[in-house]
């Protein structure tokens, strides 16, 4: 097996509580991020699911070295990045870039679009062939944007053109690595499509990887290779795309799934709700045991007691529950052909039929993400 | 609406592009502000006349030291004619007991009070940028003890602290070398405004990096491998600009009324030197009998803070890319 590009061992990311008032002490820690183990090859999309406040635009954070983890390993294209001071980390900057959420507040408002995708090669003192003028341009061209563009404020550009303005500047450095987070969740559904398929078509392009942190169920299976269950700062599930979505053995996962709106309503009538009771607990004081316990239909005794590990039960599938869920509970209504199910990603790194499912994918199989022209 | 225009993805048609500067662009939006335009016009003419206040005076032929006592009255020193001695020789009339030209006490009052509120707003601008910026980007305990340290002087009656310190301080700036009277009291003045002045924008400025300091475009600097010096001077100063700048355009009228108060309880600039707030101060005695020796100088005053305002709005909407372009 090749190393993968991303390592990522027992990550935790906890941060301080502190008291008000003068001295400040720490009363807790919120463990936003509490070991999480997931690795990401080259040219594969790993998606990062799960609900508000589960930690995983932390975890994005931390393998970014945004944030500087508590505990556990990042080990990026072979090099431990952990402990990497913020100097050290100046070169490896270049292997890992981010896509945010948020357009309206990535970009600096006083920055023109031609200034905010060059600030990488200024920053990393690179001298594209050509000049840094005519490289934005391309990079511009590239993801979408009117190069004339280049002396415009963003404030000019609709959130979708933002977005690709970040992209812009996110690649400029080649890197091998994008993490996204949550990038198309503040924008329309229509131009979440013209995204994807734009992230997709650069993955293609450049052999990218993605770590795409998002809580839109049917954006993650569009996208994503594999796909790591989040919950409360741990990952409850990895398993690839369609076997996450087809036989999930996570009773979180079957909860999440049941919750995907599904535009058919004879179907949708038809399939199982599992509604989780209550709120999700406190990172500050998680739940005993299993973290998902306090609101699992399936927990027994031991889940209040002995924290899971997580465990391969086949091959790629890694599951960290006592007591999983094997049958379908008729959760995921996976029956008849869904092409954007049945079909790899049409740049599987791996898959022995990606020119064939390419074809399919190129004449528009996705029906809901008409590419643009 | 929200359409992306796509375009073709062709490398290499990339055709050349007629790009205008932020100053360009700046200059050619505030060219289009009537109000802030006129304004600079006005602050120009004013700033003119401080400077060439010398020249301006030869050539009406009135000085602001000499005594006219052909102007006044013998019993009790009354200018002579109507709106307390308005003529061609004096245009805006004479000081009541001594004849001297307020025309010309006006210009070089206006010079004195230029340069205190211009060097104490520079000061006062600076220190409160660079020390707002140290207080929101550090956090913690260099925030907390700046921030203690600036309650502290804001917490101290300004007037009081003035009156107080006026002597002591004034002589310490006399014996570092400066020379004594005027110019110990000009440094001191000075001193004193930017001291107390700097917290204000300081927290003004804390406030608003603390804002920007956890916007995501920050966080993509970082993600680059841009440096703390970079990410402050590039990413979060231009952003700065429009609080500075309004806060320096209502700061400089405001320390220009301060010098005119301090003047007036005498602590600010020594008679026979004119400033504004000498000459209000004077005025104040003769309102009933002549309204126009308060209401010259008053209305200079209120002039210049309206016109320092308007300037000061109007590069700040200049400076900001949100505005309309055409």
């Amino acid at each position: 097996m090749t190393t993968p590009l991303l390592q990522v061992e027992d990550l935790k990311m906890h941060f301080p509580v502190k008291s008000r008032g003068l001295f400040r002490r720490v009363v807790g820690q919120v463990r936003a991020v509490d070991g999480i183990t997931l690795h990401i090859n080259s040219g594969e999309t790993l998606g990062l699911v799960g609900e508000s406040g589960c930690g995983k635009s932390t975890a994005g954070r931390s393998i970014m070295r945004l944030l500087s983890p508590t505990g556990g390993k990042v080990i990026l294209d072979g090099v431990d990045i952990t402990n990497l001071s913020r100097r050290e980390m100046v070169p490896h900057r270049r292997t890992a870039q981010m896509i945010f959420q948020d357009p309206y507040s990535a970009l600096n408002p006083r920055h023109t679009v031609g200034s905010i995708i060059g600030a990488p090669f200024i920053v990393q003192k690179v001298k594209p062939v050509g000049g840094v003028r005519k490289e934005v341009q391309e990079l511009m061209a590239r993801v979408g944007l009117n190069p004339e563009h280049y002396n415009r404020y963003p404030n000019e550009f609709s959130g979708g053109q933002r977005q690709r303005i970040g992209i812009a500047r996110a690649l400029a450095l080649k890197p091998k690595l994008i993490v996204c987070d949550e990038p198309v969740s503040a924008l329309d559904v229509s131009i979440q499509a013209q995204v994807i398929n734009l992230l997709q078509d650069l993955q293609q392009d450049f052999g990218l990887a993605y770590l795409f942190v998002a809580h839109d169920l049917s954006v993650v299976r569009q996208i994503s290779h594999r796909i790591s269950v989040m919950y409360l700062g741990h990952i409850m599930e990895t398993a690839s795309r369609d076997v996450l979505y087809s036989a999930p053995q996570h009773p979180y996962t079957h909860a999440l799934m049941s919750a995907v709106p599904v535009p058919n309503p004879q179907l949708a009538g038809k399939r199982e709700r599992i509604m989780l009771q209550g709120d999700l607990p406190s990172p500050i004081n998680p739940p005993k045991g299993c973290v998902f316990n306090t609101r699992c239909f399936a927990a027994q005794e031991r889940c209040r007691v002995e924290v899971p590990e997580l465990i391969e039960v086949t091959p790629g599938h890694q599951v960290a529950c006592h007591f999983p869920i094997t049958e379908s509970l008729g959760t995921t209504l996976i029956t008849g052909p869904d092409p954007g199910l049945t079909e790899q990603p049409d740049n599987a790194p791996d898959s022995p039929n990606a020119a064939a499912t390419n074809a399919v994918f190129e004449a528009g199989a996705e029906p809901w993400a008409q590419r643009q022209s | 609406m929200a359409v992306d225009l796509a375009v073709p993805s062709k490398p290499g048609a990339t055709p050349e592009v007629a790009g205008r500067s932020l100053r360009q662009l700046a200059w050619a939006r505030f060219r289009r502000d009537k109000a802030a335009m006129t304004s600079l016009g006005v602050l120009i003419f004013i700033f003119l006349v401080a400077i060439f206040a010398p020249l301006i005076c030869s050539w009406f032929g009135v000085d602001p030291y000499t005594f006219n006592s052909s102007v006044i009255s013998d019993d009790g020193g009354k200018p002579i004619g109507a709106w307390g001695g308005i003529s061609w020789q004096h245009p805006f009339g004479v000081e009541w007991g001594t004849g001297r030209d307020i025309f010309a006490r006006l210009l070089y009052g206006l010079r004195i009070s230029l340069a205190i509120s211009i060097i104490a707003t520079t000061i006062t601008v600076v220190l409160g940028t660079f020390f707002g910026i140290v207080s929101g980007f550090a956090g913690g305990k260099t925030d907390a003890v700046l921030g203690r340290f600036m309650d502290l002087i804001l917490a101290f009656p300004f007037l009081l602290i003035v009156l107080a310190l006026s002597g002591a301080l004034t002589q310490r700036i006399t014996s570092l070398g400066v020379p004594e009277g005027n110019a110990s009291r000009l440094v001191y003045l000075i001193l004193i405004f930017s001291l107390f002045g700097w917290p204000y924008l300081a927290r003004i400025i804390r406030g608003q990096v603390l804002s920007l300091r956890e916007r995501e475009f920050v966080e993509s600097a970082t993600a680059m491998g841009a440096s703390g010096r970079r990410i402050l001077f590039k990413e979060i100063l231009p952003n700065l600009w429009a609080p500075i700048l309004v806060y320096a355009s209502l700061t400089l009228p405001t320390y220009i009324g301060a010098e005119a108060a301090l003047s007036f309880l005498g602590v600010g600039i020594l008679p026979p030197e004119p400033s504004f707030g000498a000459i209000l101060a004077d005025s104040v005695n003769y309102f009933k009998l002549v309204p126009s020796y308060l209401f010259i100088p008053g209305g200079i005053l209120a002039i210049l803070v309206v016109t320092f305002n308007l300037v000061g709005d109007g590069v700040r909407d200049a400076l900001d890319p949100r505005a309309a372009r055409s």
